[in-house]
């Protein structure tokens, strides 16, 4: 049995990286919930960002906790711009259709970086990047801090939206009844391009703060994607607070495995988490009831 | 389909079309280059797995995104027993075959039973392929990620017991399977169970309410599926003659295998053989052109392939078939 | 440019070229895709040579450059294409399973295929003919990386008594953990392997397995890695502030490359990789630099260094045989390659001389200590190669 110092440090680590995969995952569910549109550009997307992040860094001497805030700007602008001019276009198209549509962009976003950056890894470096908070035996990384604070001010203010504002509330009806808001004179095209809007912020903030936990090379994407999807299935899918609780699920129980079992197949178990959780709860930890 | 109309100009056209195909597919290995025969040897492959793909998602409804799973359980388990035991390939097969159908029966009877659709299934088959994909790194009794290496033999000689031979034999044996899952395919939508799943497909709630047992056509679309690919494993195994788990279980094999049927049209019995072929002539089509241009930018042609597959589905949302069918004088149908 | 010698191809087609003036080398290489960063790398080694081989050897060589894309099927594919455009001896392609698919297009078509990096032993075990490679296989290297070991601690006088051996999983990274298993009881090297840690190369996160490692207080890090985990894994190093006696590779790539001491700054520094290099005292390597820096003034030479000089080497066997054949039939260059004998003084990388065995394989290529000392790869150890000199224990970082 490994010295509990050890497994609590396992513990605080996957809890603090589990935070920042559930906002990454976070803009995935909003987007699937409202819009009902599978992003397999989710992973490219969030690439896209680090290079901002590393750009803005080298030119500009940018912190990327400060990026963040810019880019979630240009990506929620350029969301918006995504899925009203086009792809609000497909929205009746059939599911894998509008898949495919979202893998040709994965493919084009990803290749265009190798083209724009060529294949090597890029990094940002600050001065706190390598530090830990010391608490006791416990050391807890700096940067894994910062990065989970940040996905929590993100989440909360994606939550406060989508519970107080006019708009929030429209898109929750828009999610729960897309066909009674048309009805009800919602602008639908709008609200979709919202949520698409904040997804992509989401997933932008979530890339600065990954920035410094991992260097940034064209084929990040699909990795990232997938584990996007496995973590929203878990959580359920739509649900905001279910993608944290997803992410945390999959962070926490990953550095477990990684103590317990052979680190290599530590990925296993959040598949498995997964297949359980479909079995067993197949909408999700916070998923609606079955419908 | 066509016994009712009397034979006309229309049907003499047809009739030529597809002698001077068939003529073209059974010489091509004769009168073609090498390079034209690995090219058309990977076409047909695609529009195998993508036939047997297409059972699943087009003829009823049940979307998979990890058929990767089957393509490596199938060419694991040949390549397995003949590097270990002298088993040859066609005995590997029924094994192959076996072993992906129980599991394919066995995830559709998880997913069925607990009436799992939709984007939960997709990704459930995802999870089983990567669940497969870090497993077979651990298994030493595979070669774990260090490979599986299978003795590749003398190529000038043909060896049809042990699948051994120069590659116009592995082209032959591709377009049989090619062939024979077209046939089996026409065949089953042109009874019961193409049918069924066609009413599953379209409303599964009415399905059941007409007295469908749903569940067991589902399963049925599930086994034939992972069974199909199961041989197109096999193939791959003897073909390739080495397997790492990354390579054939990975994410990307998946969306490979769904991408030739959505191309050419998703639950037409000819979609997924002009997808594939659509795909594989872009691919190579692409690198040629480019290369003529002189441009040489790694990433380039993948980029263009990725617009263009956003152009087929903007405006060919019903893929490449329906319309090339109607420019040949056939009738599309979705079936 | 690309375009005019695509068309020169097609007006005379190889039967009627029967002039043995040029020698068309087909390079398959990974230059997109999941490698594409070694494959871009591999692929400057090759731009460089055509013009430094028509100085030394007097001969002309094409490039024929085709991209394999990380891929089997593509690998497969482009090298048919090569061949049939003309390709007289193929050279390629860094990975493994790619490598397996190029050479049974090789071997069916009766075309040599130089193979400049790929380690899986199997590649030279299926008795072919045409296919040679001039790179050591894992457990080669393993052996290699782990004999060095000895020296470091010679040299520095010092010797950790525990080790904790660290590996990706991949196909390379097993090879090598299975070298390693099974060579250390027969070294006997001082040190005593507490844990053995592998991990996923897809792995977004390497922390629990850091502390693990260091939860064992070894006092050696036996690490074989790739370049992206490398990282990960060293910053989360120095986040839970373990500083072991050393870190050292037996023999992968990571430690030695660009990112790793651009994106590490400091805490690069004094990591040690014994690996295969190329020969910083031989004249040739010395043109070859400066033809690099020429030909890429912003890159540096050393981070390019193996993956540079290695298909670098492979093209100058193709060149050497071919000027020695007076021929391109592919038959006449597979017998000629089969009776290279390049000396040690007249290659890049660093081994004895080039010579191939029964089974197509080079014995005796060598690995040297190379150490990041002030950002830069250097090589410390043997004695005669040294660049510079060896720091181990490595200082505790701050």
């Amino acid at each position: 049995m490994p010295a509990l110092p050890y497994v609590a440090n396992a513990v605080i680590s996957g809890t603090l990286t589990g935070i920042v995969y559930g906002l990454m995952a976070l803009g995935l569910s909003a987007i699937f919930g409202v819009v009902r549109q599978v992003n397999f550009a989710h992973g490219e997307l969030m690439t896209l960002a680090m290079y901002g992040a590393v750009g803005a860094f080298q030119g500009l001497a940018l912190d990327p906790f400060l990026t963040m805030i810019a880019a979630a700007m240009v990506f929620g602008v350029f969301g918006y711009v995504l899925q009203r001019g086009f792809l609000n276009r497909f929205i009746h198209r059939p599911e894998h259709l509008r898949m495919l549509l979202m893998i040709a962009l994965a493919i084009i976003i990803g290749n265009g970086l190798l083209l724009a950056f060529g294949p090597d890894a890029r990094s940002v470096q600050t001065s706190y990047q390598l530090d830990s908070f010391e608490l006791g035996p416990l050391l807890v990384d700096k940067v894994r801090v910062y990065a989970a604070i940040a996905a929590v001010v993100a989440t909360a203010l994606l939550a406060a939206f989508f519970r107080l504002t006019l708009t929030g509330k429209a898109i929750r009806a828009c999610a729960d009844n897309p066909i009674g808001a048309r009805v009800a004179g919602l602008p639908v095209a709008h609200l979709y391009a919202v949520t698409f809007g904040l997804g992509a912020a989401s997933v932008a903030v979530a890339g600065c703060a990954m920035v410094q936990l991992i260097d940034v090379t064209p084929g990040l994407g699909p990795g990232y994607t997938l584990l996007a999807f496995v973590i929203v299935i878990v959580g359920g899918l739509g649900s905001m607070v279910g993608a944290l609780l997803g992410g945390l699920a999959i962070g926490v129980s990953e550095a477990l495995a990684g103590l317990l079992i052979t680190p290599s197949a530590k990925s296993m178990v959040s598949f498995g988490l997964l297949v359980v959780l479909l079995l067993v709860r197949p909408q999700g930890l916070m998923g609606p009831g079955r419908r | 389909m066509t016994s009712d109309r009397p034979a006309g100009a229309g049907d003499r056209r047809r009739l030529a079309l597809i002698t001077v195909v068939t003529v073209a597919l059974v010489t091509l290995p004769l009168v073609g280059s090498s390079y034209l025969v690995s090219v058309a040897t990977l076409a047909l492959y695609l529009a195998y797995v993508g036939q047997a793909w297409n059972v699943m998602m087009g003829f009823a409804g049940q979307l998979s995104l990890g058929h990767s799973l089957y393509v490596g359980l199938g060419a694991y388990v040949a390549a397995g027993i003949f590097v270990h035991f002298g088993v040859g390939p066609w005995a590997g097969l029924w094994l192959a075959v076996a072993i992906c159908s129980a599991v394919g029966a066995f995830i559709g009877l998880l997913a069925f039973r607990l009436r799992i659709s939709g984007v939960q299934l997709s990704l459930l088959t995802v999870a089983f392929a990567e669940l497969a994909r870090i497993g077979f790194d651990h298994l030493d009794w595979f070669g774990g990620p260090g490979g599986l290496f299978l003795r590749v033999g003398d190529r000038n000689h043909i060896d049809l017991l042990g699948f051994r031979g120069p590659p116009a034999m592995y082209y032959y044996a591709m377009l049989a399977l090619a062939a024979g899952a077209l046939g089996v395919c026409a065949l089953l939508l042109r009874r019961r169970p193409g049918y069924y799943w066609r009413a599953i497909r379209e409303d599964e709630v009415a399905a059941q309410a007409l007295g469908i047992d749903t569940f067991r056509w589902k399963m049925l679309a599930v086994v034939l599926s992972s069974a199909m690919t199961a041989i197109a494993g096999v193939f791959f195994a003897f073909y390739n003659n080495s397997l790492f788990p990354e390579q054939i279980f990975g994410f990307g094999r998946s969306i490979e295998i769904i991408l030739g049927p959505v191309i050419g049209g998703l639950g037409t019995l000819f979609g997924p053989i002009v997808g594939a072929v659509a795909l594989v002539l872009l691919g190579d089509g692409t690198t040629e052109i480019l290369a003529k241009a002189g441009v040489d930018l790694p990433g380039a042609r993948q980029v263009v392939h990725g617009l263009v597959l956003l152009l087929v589905t903007i405006y060919l949302p019903n893929g490449l078939w329906p319309p090339l069918a109607r420019a040949l004088g056939f009738q599309p149908r979705r079936l | 440019m690309a375009a005019a010698s695509t068309l020169a191809m097609y007006a005379f087609p190889r039967r009627l070229g029967a002039e043995t003036a040029k020698l068309k080398v087909g390079v398959l290489l990974p230059r997109s895709g999941l490698q594409a960063l070694i494959g871009q790398s591999c692929q400057r080694g090759a731009d460089v040579a055509p013009e430094l081989l028509r100085q030394r050897l007097g001969v002309d060589i094409e490039l024929m450059n085709a991209d394999t894309e990380s891929n089997v099927d593509t690998a497969r594919s482009r090298a048919e294409r090569l061949i049939e455009q003309g390709a007289q001896v193929l050279v390629g392609a860094f990975d493994s399973g790619h490598t397996a698919a190029i050479a049974q297009v090789a071997e069916q078509r009766g075309v040599p295929h130089i193979v400049n990096i790929a380690a899986a032993p199997q590649i030279t075990e299926q008795g072919y003919k045409f296919v040679f490679r001039n790179f050591p296989p894992a457990p080669e290297i393993g052996r290699n990386g782990l004999v060095l070991l000895g020296d470091i601690f010679r040299e520095a006088k010092v010797a950790p008594k525990t080790a904790v051996f660290m590996h990706v999983n991949d196909t390379f990274g097993q090879a090598m953990a299975k070298g390693v298993a099974a060579l250390l009881p027969k070294l006997s090297l001082p040190f005593k392997v507490v844990d053995t840690i592998p991990y996923d190369p897809a792995a977004k996160d390497l922390t629990v397995e850091v502390s693990r490692a260091k939860a064992t207080n070894a006092e050696l890090l036996l690490l074989v890695c790739r370049l992206n985990d490398a990282i990960v894994l060293r910053r989360e190093m120095v986040k839970q502030r373990w500083s072991p006696m050393g870190v050292v590779s037996p023999g992968s790539p990571g430690l030695y490359e660009e990112q790793f001491s651009k994106g590490l700054g400091k805490y690069g520094d004094n990591c040690i990789s014994n690996t295969v290099w190329f020969n910083p005292k031989n004249q040739i390597t010395h043109d070859f630099a400066a033809a690099f820096k020429k030909r890429f003034p912003k890159d540096e030479f050393a981070f390019h260094g193996i993956n540079a000089s290695y298909t670098f080497d492979a093209v100058l066997i193709a060149a050497d045989a071919f000027k020695r054949a007076r021929s391109t039939d592919p038959k006449a260059l597979a017998e000629a390659i089969r009776q290279t004998n390049i000396p040690a003084t007249d290659r890049v990388s660093f081994g004895g001389p080039i010579k191939f065995n029964a089974k197509g394989q080079v014995d005796g290529n060598r690995s040297v200590v190379i150490q990041n000392l002030r950002g830069k790869p250097t090589v410390v150890l043997p004695a005669e190669l040294a660049e510079g000199k060896l720091v181990f224990p490595m200082p505790k970082v701050s």
